[in-house]
């Protein structure tokens, strides 16, 4: 009970500490996309340019999130970003790369043979095929990418309260700081939902840009 | 017209370079089905898909209507060319009018001559259009998602179609129907198309020539009728089987050794005249009877006619069987053997009667081809 009053007691300021935690996370996920699907697509041309990339990206999600923090201090200081909105993002950025990159390199090499050799024999160009064919169907596995780096990341920012990012961290942080249970399990709580509930959204999401013709597909895989 | 000249692919494995297609060198006359037959690994589809560069040729030339393809920009030159493929690969993300149009729009068709485009193609394909263009692929069964993955090589009309088994993952009857479609189609379009099977009776029914390959090697290239009366080497025999003679017989329609001679006799005729005709007419055991619209309506047999007496109206039995002008052979050899009998009657489009096939015309039909090979055969060793 104590917990609800004070969440109520304290609404305004969990609403706002979650749009910014969204905003983080939306602006780190989309420019991850920006980067991680292009990336995706480029190496399905060369198998060993693949391998080291996808292995590259996973060293980087090895990277406890805490330490990748404490490199990008010194090195952000001589742009004077050492802490705050720009480290949290491209910490957040780095950590998307390997869902999204390794799900785009799956889904447009897993096309199915038949359907490329189709394309190409009715005189498609790489590219048309690319638009037309191999990236509409690999839109679903693509999305799923996104989701799985949403989601993680929003794990991540919580911890990025702690170099003054901002965000749900914020409760957390402050509520071990100051022996207080109430923040630190609102925070929790509200990171966990925001989580189950934005992966819910994406999911919808992820159907509405699943090409129709497909849904069959898609709903039994 | 396509034409290959000393067309070679060699590929690099790491167990050496493998020879798959050999100085294939063969031409298919424009209007005509080439059926490419062989075991797998012959190189047939290799051969095929060179014609448009899915498989890049190491060396020789592929001629299209007289023009070299080799300086052709590769895109261009598969735009016009019909492709099918087994596996029919409609693409799945695209309604059946968006597959359907993309080679049309592609070349940049206007949306108006498109769409009026995809009508024609499903009424040439006897699919609903308006049941049809607004589905997906998903919803279609296999021998329906095969006719669309057609109408899409035909959409840009273009002169030439390659065909890569294109009915080999279809049920047996749907095949059947699907294949007569095709020839049907084929008659009003007179496509120049290259065609790889490995089912000899499709190749048989499908092809004005097949090219048998072996080992990367085209062996003979001939008529079906030249290639089963005349296989080259024990290969060729083999491959066609030890019942290449009876596959002839779906190569020969009725029409073309029907005897326009049959004896008939009317129901209001007597027995009498009945027994007569047969005697006329050289008939051992029986003697037609037709209505009035010269329709078959029954058989007056011999015995009876001899010992009973009346008109053919009370005493004939029914007839077993009777076959059109369009009929092959093999329809009627197995009538013949189902009914126990060595003749049948002819009808035409408005089913009557129009003359008899015997089964020695059958036989000495076939062969005919067989003596005269004979008879060049012992005239070349004299020599």
């Amino acid at each position: 009970m104590e917990l609800i009053q004070y969440a109520f007691d304290n609404i305004d300021l969990l609403a706002s500490r979650t749009l910014e935690h969204i905003a983080l996370v939306g602006v780190a996920v989309g420019l991850a996309t920006l980067t991680g699907v292009p990336i995706g697509i480029a190496i399905t041309r060369n198998e060993r340019l693949a391998r080291s990339v996808l292995y590259a990206a996973s060293i980087i999600i090895t990277i406890p999130s805490i330490a990748l923090f404490g490199i990008m201090i010194p090195i952000l200081s001589l742009i004077g970003h050492g802490i705050g909105y720009v480290p949290a993002v491209i910490a957040v950025l780095l950590y998307s790369q390997l869902p999204i990159i390794r799900n785009t390199y799956t889904a447009i090499n897993n096309v199915n043979p038949a359907l490329r050799e189709a394309a190409r024999g009715i005189g498609m160009s790489p590219n048309q095929r690319l638009r037309m064919v191999e990236i509409p169907l690999a839109v679903p596995v693509i999305m799923a990418g996104v989701r799985t780096a949403v989601v993680l990341n929003i794990g991540v920012m919580a911890i990025a309260a702690y170099i003054g990012a901002g965000g749900l961290g914020t409760f957390i942080s402050r509520g071990i700081s100051q022996s207080d249970p109430r923040q630190l399990i609102v925070g929790a709580v509200a990171v966990s939902l925001l989580a189950i509930i934005v992966d819910y959204s994406l999911l919808a999401l992820q159907k509405r840009l699943t090409p129709k013709g497909m849904e069959r597909a898609a709903s039994t895989a | 017209m396509i034409r290959l000249d000393s067309l070679t692919k060699v590929f690099d494995t790491p167990k050496g370079a493998v020879v798959a297609a050999d100085h294939i060198s063969m031409e298919v006359p424009a209007g005509e089905i080439c059926i490419l037959l062989g075991p797998s690994g012959c190189g047939k589809t290799t051969t095929l898909k060179m014609i448009n560069r899915i498989v890049r040729p190491t060396s020789g030339k592929v001629f299209i209507n007289g023009d070299d393809t080799t300086g052709m920009d590769t895109q261009t030159l598969r735009r016009n060319i019909g492709y099918v493929i087994q596996q029919i690969g409609l693409f799945p993300n695209m309604t059946i009018e968006e597959n359907i149009t993309v080679v049309p729009r592609l070349l940049g068709w206007d949306k108006a001559r498109y769409r009026e485009r995809a009508r024609e193609l499903m009424a040439m394909i006897a699919l609903e259009p308006d049941a049809f263009l607004k589905r997906y692929p998903s919803e279609l069964s296999g021998g329906q998602q095969q006719r669309i993955g057609v109408a899409r090589a035909l959409a840009a009309d273009p002169p030439v179609m390659l065909m890569d088994e294109p009915f080999g993952a279809i049920d047996p009857i749907n095949r059947a129907v699907i294949q007569d479609e095709f020839l049907k189609m084929q008659q009003a379009l007179n496509k120049t198309i290259m065609f790889v099977s490995h089912d000899i009776d499709e190749a048989i029914k499908m092809g004005d020539r097949i090219a048998i390959f072996r080992e990367g090697r085209l062996v003979q290239y001939d008529t079906p009728d030249d290639l089963l009366t005349a296989p080259k080497d024990a290969f060729v025999e083999s491959f066609l089987g030890e019942d290449r003679a009876l596959k002839r017989l779906n190569l020969v329609k009725v029409r073309e050794i029907v005897s326009d001679e049959i004896g008939s006799v009317t129901p209001s005729d007597t027995l009498e005249t009945a027994l007569a005709r047969i005697d006329d007419f050289g008939y051992s055991n029986a003697i037609l009877m037709v209505n009035d619209k010269r329709q078959p309506a029954g058989i007056v047999s011999r015995s009876v006619a001899r010992t009973t007496k009346g008109y053919c109206r009370d005493h004939f039995q029914s007839v077993p069987a009777a076959v059109h002008l369009d009929d092959d052979l093999r329809k009627v050899a197995s009538l013949m053997f189902a009914h126990d009998i060595t003749w049948l009657p002819c009808v035409d489009d408005d089913g009557r009667v129009c003359g008899q096939i015997t089964q020695r015309a059958i036989t000495s039909h076939l062969g005919s081809r067989y003596r005269a090979r004979q008879a060049a055969d012992a005239t070349a060793a004299k020599e």
